[in-house]
């Protein structure tokens, strides 16, 4: 975007206070890592006040300050935390440099329209700030995990010599744990046995039952649906008790009764367990698709003499295939993710990944639990692009504009 | 009809899976180190020379509500279980474990001595075979307590000496104890005055005054992570767990084993087992009890075996190669000043004196 408003530099009243506050937030950090936050807050404030003015009102030049900005700042990080501090410092240099002088040149204004008040002008960049620290608080805990993960010690600990990038503080050794030990991968077959027949289960059953209750002359439709959603509104615990009894009774009369393998049973009742857990997330968006479909085009299929069964799969299935991806994917993670059901209704040769996970961070805090979610999280991500990519590929296929 | 083959498919692979494993059999443990000595120790040499597959399940923590619940359901999928002596009895008592007859279920000593004897004391509970001996202690950092180390129990009420946090368990047992002791009340007379309503408020008063620099723990494995962090100068927690972030993580943590509390832990067997299940559990039960097994446990983990006959088998640490002895809490340098847990005092009071504690906690 072009500079829409011709700029001025800005009084020192306006400049000196805002880089205070930024200055404060920046040593709320390095004071929390050192023990007391109000003196880093106050620190940070009076130290970057003071920088900021002896650039603007002594050195009067950007180039300069820039550098020695961050260089000097690199170079206390390298003096107080090593490697890493030094990193941390430079990038630190760069910001205030460019932030001491984007507030003092007014650069801030260049790309509002002209007419915007002041307050305005505040809102539009708090918002931001704001929409910032929300998105690092999310993601934040999730790469906290990330570098634990390669940690040489069986600790959720940065070691000294993680801080300062040594190589000896990080191993693969936990990643080594959780491709050589028995329990962790048994649990991780289980869960790629169980979760994806729960799906197919639950994307059978809840695409069928949307479909069924988006017909307006179903008798009662919305306390069926009600009924239907209620796993996903009932806390899990109650859920997992009353399918604990529930499930104890079937596998009694199957394995009893009819004298199945008791292990068969056991995976039916764990894969039943989570279909229902799914079925609600499957409802859900398929209905909502459902909202977007023309009626008129399965009349437009019987009119051309196709029957309902090849009128669903040809016509209506196609349409709305992507509610049903989406929903199948949360019933997938459902079943994947969940640690509830599966304590009450799953026995031993049934464990799972987050039931591992569960038990081994309560018995033994060991960072093969970091390897495997990083692993996870690198899965999941991998699974959503894909997902989309083929999304996209499809619409382009049907000559649909990419969204 | 794909996606019916494929079910299908499906099916008939965990059917033939399941089918392919003949004998299994489900044994509940507390996880971690704990459960690898016994892996090494028990279940390994036990497969080989039965062939019975051995589930492992980390479920000890909850043993006892889950075995009320399975029991209830009358569908026990469990085998065999680890539960400390306490939940043993309480199990036995609510007879959802098995009885055990020690002399003809287990194995006597290699010098014949008879199992009842060779357990001695420790067999607590009918239904209860014990396993190991292990005590709750204390570690601390030993680069946070300066140039005098704490030698005497105490130094955790002792605030001025040893400033900074220390983890102690959420829940009265052992804390009580370790609080009169420090509040002047001799060995012998500390459950006597705890029986009593202003005991039980002295023994409150006095971790009263550590409270705010206590962190309170819950699992086996926070105390270590804590240790680690130096988050905490001092905190209790079992000595196995301790022996581990000493010698095999190399944390600068060293024992205070000053008043530790012994306690027990070991088997039991659920009750209403099929008779086939039940069978393989005792067959199981007897090999690992014996002697030698006991001793082999101890080349893993730091506990104590539980039969007088197993200690001098005791020998090296299977990885480090170190010596155990010195470091089993039964040793006579860590044991000059132990704690005595007593097993009915706890049975008796344990809810009221809980709820009290509760709602000290919560002030």
């Amino acid at each position: 975007m072009a500079a829409l408003t011709p700029i001025s530099r800005k009084p020192l009243s306006l400049v000196l206070p805002t880089v205070a506050v930024a200055g404060a937030v920046a040593g709320m950090f390095v004071g929390a890592s050192n023990g007391s936050v109000v003196l880093g807050m106050l620190g940070g404030a009076i130290a970057m006040a003071a920088v900021a003015s002896v650039y603007i009102t002594i050195l009067k030049n950007e180039q300069y300050a820039r550098w020695i900005n961050i260089i000097g700042s690199g170079l206390l990080g390298f003096l107080f935390g090593g490697l890493l501090g030094g990193i941390l410092g430079l990038l630190a240099g760069w910001f205030f440099a460019f932030f001491i002088y984007w507030m003092y040149e007014g650069r801030y204004r260049r790309k509002l329209l002209p007419y915007m008040t002041a307050r305005q002008v505040f809102w539009h960049y708090a918002f931001r700030v704001i929409c910032g620290a929300i998105f690092t608080f999310l993601i934040t805990p999730i790469l906290v995990v990330l570098p634990l993960s390669f940690n040489a010690q069986d600790f959720f600990t940065f070691t000294p010599e993680m801080l300062r990038l040594d190589p000896e503080g990080y191993s693969l050794k936990h990643y080594r744990d959780f491709f050589s030990n028995n329990e962790w991968q048994r649990s991780f077959k289980n869960s790629l046995i169980i979760a994806p027949i729960a799906t197919v289960i639950s994307v059978s059953l809840g695409t069928l039952a949307a479909i069924g209750l988006s017909q307006s002359h179903v008798p009662g439709r919305r306390l069926i649906m009600g009924v239907l959603i209620s796993p996903m509104i009932v806390p899990l615990i109650i859920s997992a008790t009353g399918m604990f009894f529930f499930y104890s009774d079937i596998g009694r009369f199957l394995e009893g009764t009819l004298g199945m393998n008791k292990n068969f049973v056991g995976y039916v009742k764990v894969v039943l367990a989570h279909a229902v857990l799914g079925i609600p997330f499957v409802i859900i968006t398929v209905t909502a698709t459902l909202v977007g479909f023309d009626r008129s085009l399965t009349r437009a299929a019987a009119n051309m003499g196709a029957g309902p069964v090849k009128t669903f799969f040809s016509i209506q299935m196609p349409l709305i295939l992507p509610g049903v991806i989406s929903g199948g994917l949360f019933a997938f993670i459902t079943s994947f993710d969940e640690v509830v059901v599966i304590l009450f209704v799953g026995s031993a040769s049934q464990k799972t990944l987050p039931w591992q996970m569960f038990t081994g961070l309560r018995e033994q805090i060991s960072p093969t639990i970091l390897a495997v979610a990083t692993i996870l999280v690198v899965f999941s991500i991998a699974l959503l692009t894909t997902v989309e990519l083929l999304r996209r590929r499809s619409e382009r296929l049907r000559g649909l504009s990419p969204a | 009809m794909k996606l019916k083959n494929t079910l299908l498919m499906a099916a008939a692979c965990v059917t033939a899976a399941g089918g392919a494993m003949a004998e299994e059999m489900t044994i509940v443990s507390w996880g971690g180190a704990y459960s690898k000595s016994q892996l090494k120790a028990y279940h390994e040499p036990y497969s080989a020379k039965s062939g019975v597959t051995i589930l492992n399940d980390d479920s000890s923590a909850e043993a006892v509500a889950k075995l009320r619940a399975m029991n209830e359901a009358g569908n026990v999928t469990w085998d065999v279980v680890d539960v400390v002596a306490s939940d043993a009895i309480r199990l036995c008592d609510e007879g959802l474990a098995l009885e055990i007859d020690a002399d003809t279920q287990l194995a006597a000593a290699p010098d014949g001595t008879s199992a009842s004897e060779d357990f001695g004391d420790l067999l607590v509970s009918d239904c209860f075979i014990p396993q190991i001996v292990y005590s709750t202690t204390f570690g601390y950092r030993t680069d946070m307590v300066g140039d005098t180390p704490p030698t005497d129990i105490c130094a955790v009420f002792d605030l001025d000496a040893y400033p900074g946090k220390r983890a102690l368990e959420k829940r009265p047992i052992n804390n009580v104890e370790w609080a009169l002791l420090c509040d002047g009340v001799a060995k012998d007379d500390v459950y006597d005055v705890l029986e009593t309503e202003e005991g039980q408020n002295r023994a409150l008063a006095k971790l009263d005054t550590i409270k705010d620099s206590v962190v309170w723990w819950s699992a086996g494995a926070d105390t270590p992570q804590l240790l680690a962090d130096g988050e905490i100068v001092m905190g209790s927690t079992y000595n196995g767990r301790l022996f581990s972030v000493i010698e095999e993580q190399k944390q600068p943590v060293a024992m205070l084993w000053d008043a530790q509390v012994f306690d027990l832990d070991g088997w039991i067997i659920p009750a209403g087992l099929s008779e086939e299940r039940q069978k393989r559990a005792l067959d199981y039960i007897m090999f690992a009890t014996d002697t030698q097994r006991l001793a082999d446990q101890a080349k893993y983990i730091s506990y104590g075996p539980a039969r007088a006959s197993s200690a001098p088998l005791v020998g090296q640490h299977a990885e480090l190669g170190i010596e155990m002895a010195p470091h089993m809490p039964t040793d006579p340098n860590n044991a000059q000043n132990t704690f005595l847990y007593n097993y009915e005092f706890w049975a008796d009071y344990r809810d009221d004196i809980d709820a009290k504690f509760q709602a000290w906690l919560a002030k």
